[in-house]
């Protein structure tokens, strides 16, 4: 067991390689992309956590997956663009290989009743493009503010995108990093209380037990940021909004993630990345 | 009275700690029932970090046991880690429940699984997290009856300040019977309320109450006797043993955690006690008699598992699953029905001689071919007839030269150091051993591309075993011994490089020494420790010796005794042992005999397959050993509806 007491390692080297025998597995003959959810508390569900639901769910729905050659096969999965532990998502992608054909939606449905719920898979195509990845160009995050007034939101916001740039800082694995997090923001504005997209994010009251910040005052925030090197989180645009315009939220903001995708520039909204897969799919049919 | 969750402010605090997953419940296969519409309500605790207590067998059982129960709920709680503690502090926020958040407090019965004794001062925490008195004298009727059972709760004394009762052996038919006795008294309206639950409980004979017992003391520190204080109470409280484990084929469901956690396997105890009657284990004395579930039985908990939980490992739990009666139709079985999943298999427990290639070769059918575990225990001869561990160098040589030669290159060897009587001597041939094993491997394979790691724990003299009188040998001659074995190994030029070599330093054995063979004066030293900030003592990082000594000095100052008095002093046949009048079912004789027996190298048989030898067991629990063959087989497709 890693870290109980006392106990010291005097390692050995790994062995040497050996191939396994037997024959090699089955191959992918068809490929799903699916888009799947973390809400509520499911949010605090950690990428590589979500990534062991996930293949047991595939176990035990019985899904005839493709596997990866050698010793240990693993199913044939590839994730993209995990949002951050603690962050809540609308839309999150991945694509399976499968070892039989199966039907998107029928599939989509049997995983999603595998999984927890919160953990809800909520479209799938089958894959007829290449390039998924170099498609999710933004993300259209909803961050809930409590105890931040709207009004004293509005004006920060209009402080932040008046600014040519936005110097922020982060930790990370290489230490201390300092960055620009405005050029990544391509919308930013404060949804009004009541509109549609207030109610996202807000589903955190689970058991039945009342919403503690009830009667509290709420700013609600809308981002649009592009997938940029370094990475621009929901988080840095925040400590952005601290700096310049001194907006400092009393306690740690909601973020939930609503859309990633193509990225249109006229509008500043993001679109649907399996629009294409779609596509093809209608003019095969 | 409706408990309200405290999810709400707890989720304020889980952006700022780690893995905050752990803390959040959900888990596939979870339970949360309506409160109002039950009358007894458990919570259970693993009293250490949610990635070690999850997957723990016990809590499980009796999590899906008490739930399956119309009008009872249980729910489950871990130790939060330091970074949450303060965090709750700071916001008030209770011990809770992973299930449905809700407070500790509003239980009735707080249940605590110990495997380990280092678990106490996570007990503590979470007490005083829940606003629960930590003396168990301080509590009321609004507080849930705080309730320890697992293997350490053989020897409840040192915690007998902080528990309200205790409960020895197997647990799915003690919680029900417990539940029925709390459900009359809260029924009638808590007569007499709490004295009087707890009384009722004493009364069964099968559920310890540490206060209705005075512990008298000699001049000399040790005790004179231990005396019921109440009319009504039993001099001994009896463990409980569940006979046919088929009727209990639990878990059915087993929770699947979204977080990583120490075993993410399907587990299965295919059987439960152990008769190779090895002297240093007390797993081993206190499960008996041998209790095997049947290939059948076996084969559609695995079924039933595998479906509902999706995991690709099953493992065969036991003390010595080797030992099954049916051992080789079950894994074979098994093998051939799961080939196509890729579904491993997995045997945590194997003897040497128990342990035959056909075996290997089916628990490696579906999986890797990595590495062989055994445990010779003791490094000569000699020792291992001490320690009755009998397998002899050439048995453990002709196994790894069969398993060399179909495929495997790497074996890892445990033991102990400390065992009574030990030597230097007995210690440097672990080397040899493992010196051997390579030689061996490189004859048979012809490559000297060959591994064997030894792994080497102290040991701790337990309660309810034969070595229960011994002394335990000090940390510094345990780090001695060690470092004289590092050295030989390190220095031999033809094998040092490939031999590793994993211990533990003799601290922790010490202080695991002074609980389990500690008595109520311990109480004292753990709740030193606890308010000095100890946490998690199974934990490396967290353990600290020092605090543990120093605490002692504080907590044992003025009995006369002290911590090497409990640890390294040997007991004399007439000593009151702390434990005695906890019965399972070991004639206090018989251990005896079997204690001088180790002193003079003479070993025992296993009673399945040679006659009684009247360890006591059977007749004084009416018990008896249930093992197979049944001669039946594992059909290919078994489909079980449940």
């Amino acid at each position: 067991m890693r870290g109980r007491t006392g106990t010291t390692d005097e390692g050995l080297s790994p062995l040497a390689r050996r191939t396994p025998d037997g024959p090699p597995p089955a191959p992918t003959v068809q490929r799903i992309r699916l888009r799947y959810t973390k809400r509520g508390r499911l949010r605090f569900t950690s990428h590589r956590d979500f990534q062991r639901a996930f293949e047991r769910a595939l176990r035990r729905s019985a899904v005839p997956m493709a596997y990866s050659a050698g010793f240990t096969p693993h199913p044939k999965v590839s994730y993209a663009n995990a949002a951050p532990t603690g962050t809540g998502s609308e839309a999150e992608y991945l694509e399976i290989g499968l070892a039989e054909h199966r039907d998107p939606e029928a599939l989509r449905r049997q995983l999603d009743e595998s999984l927890p719920p919160g953990l809800d898979v909520t479209d799938a195509v089958e894959v007829a493009t290449s390039n998924f990845v170099e498609r999710l160009e933004a993300s259209e995050w909803l961050l809930r503010l409590p105890g931040v007034e709207p009004a004293e939101a509005e004006k920060a916001a209009a402080v932040f995108l008046a600014a040519e740039a936005v110097e922020v800082q982060r930790m990370t694995k290489n230490g201390l990093r300092t960055f620009d997090a405005r050029a990544a923001v391509a919308a930013m504005e404060i949804v009004p209380e009541g509109s549609a997209l207030a109610g996202i994010g807000d589903d955190t009251a689970t058991e039945g037990a009342d919403d503690v910040r009830t009667g509290a005052p709420c700013a609600i925030l809308r981002l649009v940021v592009r997938h940029a090197t370094p990475a621009v989180r929901p988080d840095d645009v925040l400590s952005g909004l601290r700096s310049t315009a001194d907006l400092a939220p009393p306690v740690p903001a909601e973020v939930t993630r609503l859309a990633q995708g193509p990225l249109d520039e006229q509008t500043g909204t993001v679109t649907d990345p399996l629009a294409l897969d779609r596509a093809a799919a209608e003019v095969g049919r | 009275m409706t408990v309200e969750s405290v999810f709400p402010r707890l989720e304020a605090l889980l952006p700022h700690v780690q893995k905050p997953i752990q803390y959040v419940g959900g888990e596939l296969n979870s339970t949360v029932k309506d409160w109002d519409a039950c009358d007894v309500r458990w919570a259970l605790m693993y009293p250490d970090a949610y990635e070690v207590g999850l997957p723990n067998q016990g809590t499980m059982i009796l999590y899906e046991v008490l739930n399956e129960r119309e009008g009872v709920l249980a729910e489950r709680s871990y130790s939060v880690w330091p970074d949450l503690e303060a965090l709750m502090r700071e916001h008030g926020v209770p011990q809770f429940t992973v299930d449905a958040h809700r407070p500790i407090k509003a239980f009735d019965v707080f249940g605590l699984s110990f495997s380990t004794e280092l678990g106490y001062t996570n007990m503590l925490t979470a007490l005083d997290l829940a606003g629960i008195p930590l003396n168990a004298a301080d509590r009321t009727t609004d507080d849930p009856v705080v309730l320890a059972g697992g293997h350490a709760a053989f020897n409840p004394e040192p915690i007998a300040d902080f528990i309200d009762a205790a409960v020895i052996g197997d647990g799915e038919q003690a919680v029900l019977d417990i539940t029925d006795i709390v459900r009359a008294w809260k029924a009638e309206g808590r007569p007499g309320g709490r004295d009087e639950l707890l009384l009722r409980l004493a009364k069964t004979g099968g559920v310890y109450i540490p206060r209705f017992y005075d512990v008298e003391y000699l001049a000399d520190g040790r005790i004179a006797r231990v005396v019921p204080n109440r009319p009504g109470v039993p001099w001994r409280v009896s463990k409980h043993t569940v006979m046919d484990l088929d009727e209990w084929p639990y878990p059915k469901q087993p929770l699947v955690p979204l977080a990583e956690t120490v075993h993410e396997r399907m587990s299965v105890e295919i059987f439960r006690g152990c008769t190779r009657g090895c002297r240093f284990c007390q797993a081993g004395m206190i499960t008996r008699p041998v209790r095997e579930r049947s290939i059948t039985g076996i084969g559609e908990m695995v079924e039933r598992g595998l479906k509902a939980t999706g995991f690709e490992e099953v493992g065969l739990l036991s003390l010595s699953s080797a030992d099954h009666s049916e051992i080789a139709d079950i894994t074979k079985g098994l093998a051939d029905r799961y080939a196509e999943d890729k579904v491993g298999l997995s045997l945590p427990s194997t003897r040497v001689d128990a342990f035959n290639i056909d075996l290997a070769n089916e628990l490696s059918r579906n999986g890797r071919r990595s590495g062989l575990t055994f445990a010779p225990e003791g490094g000569s001869e000699r020792i291992r007839k001490v320690i009755n561990k009998m397998v002899s160098e050439e048995d453990l040589i002709n196994t790894v030269a069969t398993a060399y030669g179909n495929g495997w290159r790497q074996v890892k060897l445990y033991f102990m150091c400390g065992l009574p009587t030990e030597t230097d001597e007995d210690v440097l041939q672990i080397g040899e051993m493992a010196k051997n094993v390579i030689a061996k491997g490189r004859e048979v394979t012809g490559t000297n591309d060959i591994r064997c790691t030894v792994s080497i724990g102290g040991f701790v003299p337990k309660p309810h075993t034969p070595f229960q009188w011994a002394p335990q040998l000090s940390a510094e001659a345990t780090d001695e011994r060690l470092t004289k074995l590092r050295d030989s190994i390190r220095g031999d030029r033809k094998f040092g490089k490939n031999i590793g070599f994993r211990y533990h330093d003799g601290k922790p054995g010490i202080i695991e020494g002074l609980l389990s063979r500690g008595d109520r004066r311990i109480g004292a030293v753990i709740r030193a420790v606890y308010e000095d900030g100890g946490r998690f003592d199974g934990w490396r990082e967290h353990f600290s010796y020092d605090r543990w000594i120093a605490s002692a000095e504080k907590g044992l100052a003025g009995t006369g005794v002290d911590v090497d008095w409990y640890t390294t002093r040997e007991r004399s046949y007439e000593e009151v042992l702390p434990w005695d009048h906890l019965d399972s079912g070991l004639d206090k004789d018989w251990l005896w005999e079997d204690w001088q027996d180790a002193l003079e190298e003479v070993e025992v048989e296993d009673c399945r397959w040679t006659p009684c030898f009247d360890c006591g067991v059977c007749p004084q629990m009416d018990t008896h050993i249930q093992v197979g063959p049944t001669g039946k087989k594992l059909l290919p497709l078994t489909v079980v509806d449940n």
